[in-house]
């Protein structure tokens, strides 16, 4: 295992001429010329009145508007993950009946705009003015006016978390089938039932393929909860900013305001998704450095080595601070 | 090798095994007593490895009985007529029988300590002190105390294999199923396991054991089953048959891996 020739000097490192890249040099120069034209023109350009991005970036409408677009954000995801799970589960299930309900589920919230399903939800009082529940053909055991539990932020949530929940349940299927048919195999040996094995041993590695595009739907969440005036629910940040917009006639300045506050969200969200990703991820995308395997026997290796010049070389070798 | 006393575990009666319209287990009876290590050979395709999988039902039974200890595998016989068994009645059965895999399959989300203690703990219902504590000593005895805190990918294929052996034993199965437990690793790594199913077979556990390593066969074995196109060919003492096989594809067989 030793390359080393104990007692003879290390050897003279290569010192070659790098490969020179005149390319990055010019593109450089290009880009940094377009980008300093492009700031120029957006300080000097009187239209964008960035004083009036400063006096409503942080207007009480606005800073709510955040507010119930990252309500609807996370529930609607939450109630899409909680089905999209229960989806792919479904999908993959014995059961024949589960398997094509799961299906048909995907095919029409998948199928049909969520503009539309958006505004379904908001006619659902007209459809159905009471929500009742008994036997069918029997007695009715309690009924509520559909309007007083179907509010408009309700019906919001409603849409948006059902149509993602099928979009959801195709990248939860994908992970779930990554995932190596031995583990299950190895989990069966062992006595597993199906729930843990589920929940313990696959969709844990599962999720390493998961979080990723679930990240960007949940981007995708996020702006997509501007049409919930579909519904119509009127608080969330795109209908705050354009109703602003509206009463002062500088649309410009709000829609930046817009714009500056969706990309801090999905700044924040891409933090909290790399910290999900780095959890979902150990054991197998934790950068494994041989040293880190065998410290120990690197030590043992380099004492038994026959000449004691030749151990200065062979830490060289194991680095082992980068084992911790 | 070890002494066994003559009562039998594992009885293979008359097993089939379909693949669709392929054929590939074609009546195999084989009975392996208790404490005693079976070794099964045979060329790749020959069905060993489903015959192996058959046992702990990880393949459905076509046709013929397979029963470990008084438990007939995968049914329940009611007025003459089988019935399948429920899931959570089959994961019982598969609690008895430990599985070590060609492929190593440890679960890569969990150290090997925690690859150990996760069945004791999610099935068995025992304590994680408990669980921690019996782990350890198993991952000792396997040689990898000092590795209890590696995930699989930071292991060598040869460490894995033993992890995976210390996770099936966790289980204190009464039997234990090898599916090619060497033929993933590299030449060097072979020796550490072998040396592992050794010992585990000196302790008195009855084992399955579908390999290619001859040697293994000839030190260890009470018994050595070569198979060939779905059926046993022969079947009796390793070494006799090693040195002086009947069959002239046994021979064949024996003369190209040995």
């Amino acid at each position: 295992m030793d390359h080393h020739q104990p007692g003879h000097a290390a050897p003279v490192l290569n010192d070659a001429v790098p490969v020179r890249h005149p390319g990055r040099w010019i593109s450089a120069i290009v880009i940094v010329g377009v980008l300093a034209l492009m700031v120029q023109s957006v300080i000097t350009n009187h239209n964008f009145r960035w004083d009036v991005v400063g006096t409503y970036i942080l207007d009480v409408k606005v800073v709510q508007g955040v507010g119930w677009t990252l309500l609807l954000t996370v529930a609607s995801m939450a109630i899409a993950i909680v089905l999209a799970i229960l989806l792919a589960v479904m999908r993959q299930s014995d059961n024949p009946v589960l398997r094509y309900t799961s299906w048909v589920w995907v095919w029409f919230f998948r199928g049909t705009p969520v503009y539309t399903q958006l505004v379904f939800w908001g006619l659902i009082a007209v459809l159905y003015p009471k929500i009742s529940a008994g036997v069918p053909f029997g007695p009715e055991l309690f009924s509520v006016d559909t309007s007083t539990v179907i509010t408009a932020l309700v019906a919001a949530i409603l849409g948006l978390g059902l149509n993602e929940s099928a979009y959801l349940a195709e990248i939860f299927r994908a992970g779930l089938k990554s995932v190596d048919k031995g583990q299950t195999e190895a989990a069966e040996a062992l006595g597993m039932g199906k729930g843990k094995i589920m929940w313990r041993i696959i969709l844990p590695q599962a999720m390493r393929i998961i979080v990723p595009p679930t990240g960007n739907e949940t981007i995708g969440m996020l702006k997509t909860t501007s049409l919930v005036l579909a519904v119509p629910f009127t608080l969330d940040l795109t209908f705050a900013t354009n109703a602003l917009a509206n009463r002062i006639y500088l649309p410009v300045p709000l829609l930046i305001v817009a714009a500056i506050w969706y990309l801090v969200i999905t700044s924040l969200l891409m933090v909290g998704q790399h910290y999900i990703e780095a959890y979902y991820g150990k054991g197998v995308d934790t950068n494994l450095a041989p040293a880190v395997i065998n410290p120990a026997a690197a030590k043992a290796a380099a004492a038994v080595a026959p000449s004691a010049e030749a151990e200065p070389s062979l830490k060289m070798d194991f680095p082992e601070d980068e084992a911790k | 090798m070890t002494i066994t006393t003559q009562k039998p575990l594992v009885r293979i009666e008359g097993l089939h095994k379909y693949f669709g319209p392929h054929h590939v287990l074609r009546g195999i009876d084989l009975t392996v007593n208790q404490g005693e290590v079976s070794v099964v050979i045979g060329p790749s395709g020959s069905g060993k490895s489903t015959m192996l999988r058959c046992v702990n039902l990880l393949e459905t039974i076509s046709a013929g009985r397979i029963s470990v200890g008084d438990q007939l595998i995968g049914y329940r016989e009611v007025n003459g007529r089988l019935h399948d068994l429920k899931v959570r009645e089959i994961a019982a059965q598969r609690r008895e029988i430990g599985m070590v895999f060609q492929r190593f399959n440890l679960f890569p989300h969990k150290t090997a300590l925690y690859n150990v203690m996760e069945a004791p703990v999610q099935v068995k219902g025992k304590s994680k002190s408990d669980a921690k504590k019996a782990a350890l000593e198993l991952l000792d005895r396997v040689g990898l105390a000092d590795r209890a805190n590696h995930y699989p990918a930071q292991l060598s294929g040869g460490q894995q294999q033993r992890v995976a052996i210390a996770r099936a034993l966790a289980m204190e199965p009464e039997l234990m199923l090898f599916d090619e437990p060497t033929s993933a690793l590299d030449p060097e790594l072979v020796g550490d396991v072998l040396n592992v199913m050794k010992d585990l077979a000196k302790s008195g556990m009855t084992m399955i054991v579908v390999t290619h390593e001859i040697g293994f066969a000839r030190e260890v074995g009470d018994r050595l089953t070569f198979m060939d196109g779905g059926v046993v060919v022969e079947s009796g003492d390793p070494r006799e048959i090693i040195a002086n096989p009947q069959h002239a594809r046994t021979k064949e067989f024996l003369s190209r891996v040995l």
